[in-house]
């Protein structure tokens, strides 16, 4: 009989050996980089064109994640329909976002396309002409998909919370209104993508399996564009966090649950303290085990999920609780929420819990590292954000290292109930 | 081409080992044969409760997911109407914790009442996050109770109502874990940085011992032939109106579902596709508009569905809808369309086979449906239809009377 009541030997993965690939790296003859992961088994390959043309930059509210949008809505040369048609016929998938610093192109495609379709990429960045009828239609659809969204608690929830962490003035803290559409004119949107597409700062990154003359393809197509060739504007923008810290919302009466963030001003990637929090969130509220998890879920029952976790931004940042519970057991679900940061505060991790979390936080590294696409993501935050493979190799020691004594001074340091904003959105 | 091994052990349980050594980890899926589809009309969303009790503790493991954890794993699980599929991936060095865990549960789960107790409140509280506290969230609830009147493809997965969930007792889990989680009704996959052979000594070890089970035979009531068109309304507190259409389709293995399959695509995949094109951009009838099905293994549905411009009445949305319709059952697609469709399935399946666990869901899935190895011929079926074939099928599957419309009115 097989004996099923002790587990069988595990290798504690916390003492696995992790290696972050390096990446191939080359510069088109304008000065822009290219960062290249080859790992795939299957001819595919993922391309990333990164500006710095997040709404860090815009003058006006959305004129970013508007002429980010409409990358795709017409050139001189193609309506929209036939850019579609273009990237579609070939099996490519280009898709556009915005964020706050940055404003990415993505292609997918399959590697016998690639020649077709990255002509027409830079043609993207080079000759978008932002057409007034397409601009209408966006405007339009826009508005109307917000007044859908305004109509979800955790949407609404989600722009207040950082407007209290950051100030409506912050482009972290900045939401839109169906008044910021009906203001968008076109030329802000032609003057914006002149000087932060056009002639922005670019930087490429690639993964799958790229092919041989990848450099020489990507140089024909980019090296000559007018990129890189004008340093970004210093521009500074520093938090105003709000005065209150407790806010209660209706947004809808009938409402059946609420949307609680609770969230604190934090510091980003940089500060000596980061990796180490990431090991107390990963305790409080980072994984399915994490102590919120427990408790609020799996014990109370109270909401289909809660989760904390540290904004990704590239400046300052947040510390936020997540989650959205039944309406009439809101106020006990921030209870529990402050009580796990007292006991935290109060009490040293245990060692079985702490060696859990450290083995589940080098085992989801591994399975992070798999595949190409993972790797160069993990990669281009770390250039994106001024940092080396040192920042993953000393996240790795201290995953490794660091003790219940330390994780419960940094609780202390930075878990007080006091420094967190509260909002519940029925 | 994705290769794989397979063997089957004495009390029925079949293991597909797919080995790819350019990971360090190691995936294991359990899939069992039994979804939303197989529950009692009066006990919905039973399959998907069940699902997540599955982690409310074993026979002999008190915990699944800390033992996990602790080998440096990660899981996750999920139902549909057709299958319930639990999945995890774990360094390969610690593969036997993924055994040893998975078998304890298919052995016998505790049946511990706590568990049973929390999991309905959680899940109540995911049906409202889902389904009640969001607008336009009870859509497909009226949708698939408007196209279906016989199978059990008429409630959602989730459950019709949330006093289902609520009156799910102890007794309804014994009987529906014995009757259904045995080995008889299971496919295990294990795919990643894995050997064959101490995958057979694994398998035998760990699962060689749980009683076989009776094979579950599905005896679904079969939907009619719908024979008239069939209409709803519905006012509710939404700021827009919207439109959804379905049509009755073939099932999963049928050659009509790959037609369809590439047909959804040329009307509504993408910016390049028929009804984005039409109805969004050049008429400006709705602010967005999606055609799709759902993959199911028994005939599904088809479905249009979009949020209409405000100020366009209703009738004009959907007359401008049926003439699309119109247009695909009376004039051939051309050849570029077709092939566009048939160039973006190519890239959808490459990309999708990039994951191990990906890989290894979709070898539990076709086997699920009868053969692993359609995993590798898809493609081909794809490749095959032609534009006789879209619009003979845009002829059958689009008819008035198989049609069912939803007027989403906002209030």
């Amino acid at each position: 009989m097989t004996n099923r009541t002790n587990a069988p030997e595990i290798t504690d993965a916390v003492n696995m050996k992790l290696q972050l690939k390096p990446y191939d790296h080359f510069i088109l003859d304008n000065g822009v980089p290219v960062y290249s992961i080859d790992a795939g088994a299957q001819d595919v390959l993922m391309l990333e064109w990164v500006f710095y043309a997040g709404n860090w930059y815009e003058g006006k509210n959305i004129v970013a994640a508007t002429t980010n949008f409409m990358l795709k809505n017409g050139t001189s040369q193609k309506k929209a329909f036939a850019i579609n048609e273009h990237f579609e016929f070939h099996g490519a998938y280009l898709n556009r976002s915005c964020y706050n610093e940055t404003a990415i192109i993505t292609l997918h495609c399959l590697n016998k396309h690639l020649s077709e379709l990255l002509p027409v990429v830079a043609e993207l960045i080079t000759e978008s002409i932002f057409p007034e009828e397409e601009l209408a239609i966006y405007k339009q659809n826009q508005k109307q998909r917000l007044e859908v969204n305004l109509k979800k608690c955790d949407f609404i929830a989600n722009r207040l919370v950082d407007e209290y962490v950051y100030g409506f003035h912050h482009p972290y803290g900045r939401y839109t209104s169906t008044v910021d559409y009906d203001q968008l004119q076109r030329d802000e949107l032609v003057s914006f993508y002149k000087k932060f597409y056009t002639e922005g700062k670019c930087l490429v990154f690639v993964a799958g399996k790229p092919p041989a003359i990848l450099a020489e393809q990507l140089n024909h197509a980019f090296g000559h564009l007018p990129l890189n060739q004008n340093s970004l504007p210093e521009i500074q923008y520093n938090p105003e966090p709000a005065d209150i810290k407790k806010y209660n919302i209706i947004n809808d009466t009938n409402g059946v649950q609420g949307a609680i963030r609770i969230a604190r001003p934090i510091f980003n990637r940089h500060h000596p303290d980061f990796p180490k929090v990431q090991v107390l969130n990963n305790i409080f509220g980072g994984f399915f085990g994490s102590r919120l998890m427990s408790n609020i879920r799996e014990d109370k029952g109270y909401t289909y999920g809660i989760h904390s976790y540290l904004q990704n931004h590239m400046h300052s940042s947040a510390w936020m609780v997540s989650t959205e519970a039944g309406r009439d057991v809101c106020e006990a679900t921030i209870e529990e929420v402050y009580k796990e940061m007292a006991i935290l505060c109060n009490e040293p991790v245990d060692s079985e819990e702490l060696d859990l979390v450290r083995n589940y936080m080098i085992g989801s590294l591994l399975g992070d590292l798999d595949g190409p696409f993972h790797i160069i993501a993990r990669w281009k935050n770390y250039i994106l954000n001024n940092l080396t493979d040192a920042f993953f190799y000393n996240s790795i020691q201290t995953v490794q290292t660091i003790t219940a004594e330390e994780i419960q001074e940094l609780a202390k340091k930075y878990l007080n109930p006091e420094a967190f904003f509260e909002l519940v959105v029925v | 081409m994705i290769l794989y091994d397979r063997f089957v052990l004495d009390n029925g349980l079949r293991v597909l080992v797919h080995e790819d050594h350019s990971t360090p980890m190691a995936v294991v899926n359990i899939m069992y044969d039994v979804g939303a589809r197989d529950e009692n009309p009066d006990k919905t969303g039973f399959a998907h409760l069940f699902e997540h009790l599955m982690f409310g503790g074993s026979i002999h493991i008190p915990d699944y997911d800390e033992p996990l954890q602790r080998a440096g794993g990660e899981n996750n699980a999920y139902t549909t109407h057709d299958l319930t599929n639990y999945y995890c991936q774990l360094p390969a060095e610690n593969i036997e914790t993924a055994f040893w865990l998975e078998s304890d549960r298919m052995l016998s789960l505790a049946f511990g009442g706590k568990s049973l107790t929390v999991q309905k409140k959680v899940v109540c509280e995911e049906f409202k996050e889902h389904y009640i506290n969001k607008p336009y969230g009870d859509v497909w609830h009226k949708m698939r109770e408007l196209a279906y009147t016989t199978h059990p493809y008429r409630w959602m997965t989730i459950g019709k109502d949330l006093s289902h969930v609520e009156n799910a007792n102890m007794d309804d889990v014994k009987h529906f874990f014995f009757k259904h989680y045995r080995p008889v009704n299971a496919i295990l996959v294990v795919a990643g940085h894995v050997q064959l052979e101490n995958i057979k000594q694994l398998a035998e070890k760990w699962f060689g011992d749980i009683p076989m089970g009776e094979k579950y035979t599905r005896h679904l009531p079969k939907e009619p032939r719908q024979t008239a068109a069939r209409k709803s309304e519905v006012f509710a507190d939404v700021p827009l109106d919207a439109f959804i259409k379905t049509w009755h389709m073939d099932a999963r293995l049928d050659k009509g579902y790959y037609v369809m399959d590439l047909a959804t695509e040329i009307l509504g995949g993408g910016g390049s596709s028929r009804l984005f094109q039409s109805l969004v951009k050049e008429k400006q009838l709705f602010s967005g508009l999606d055609c799709y099905h759902f993959g199911s293994v028994d005939n599904g549905l088809v479905a249009i569905e979009g949020k209409l411009v405000k100020g366009v009445a209703m009738e004009t949305a959907a007359k401008a809808v049926d003439e699309e319709i119109e247009k695909i059952q009376a004039t051939q697609v051309t050849e570029p369309e077709l092939q566009k469709v048939k160039n973006k399935t190519e890239s959808v399946i490459a990309f999708e086979d990039m994951g191990v666990m990906s890989r290894a869901n979709s070898l539990a899935m076709y086997e699920l449906l009868g053969d692993a190895q359609l995993m590798n011929t898809e493609l081909q079926r794809y490749h095959e239809v032609t534009i006789e074939d879209i619009q003979e099928s845009c002829k059958e599957i689009f008819r008035s009377d198989n049609s069912n419309t939803l007027f989403y009115h906002s209030k």
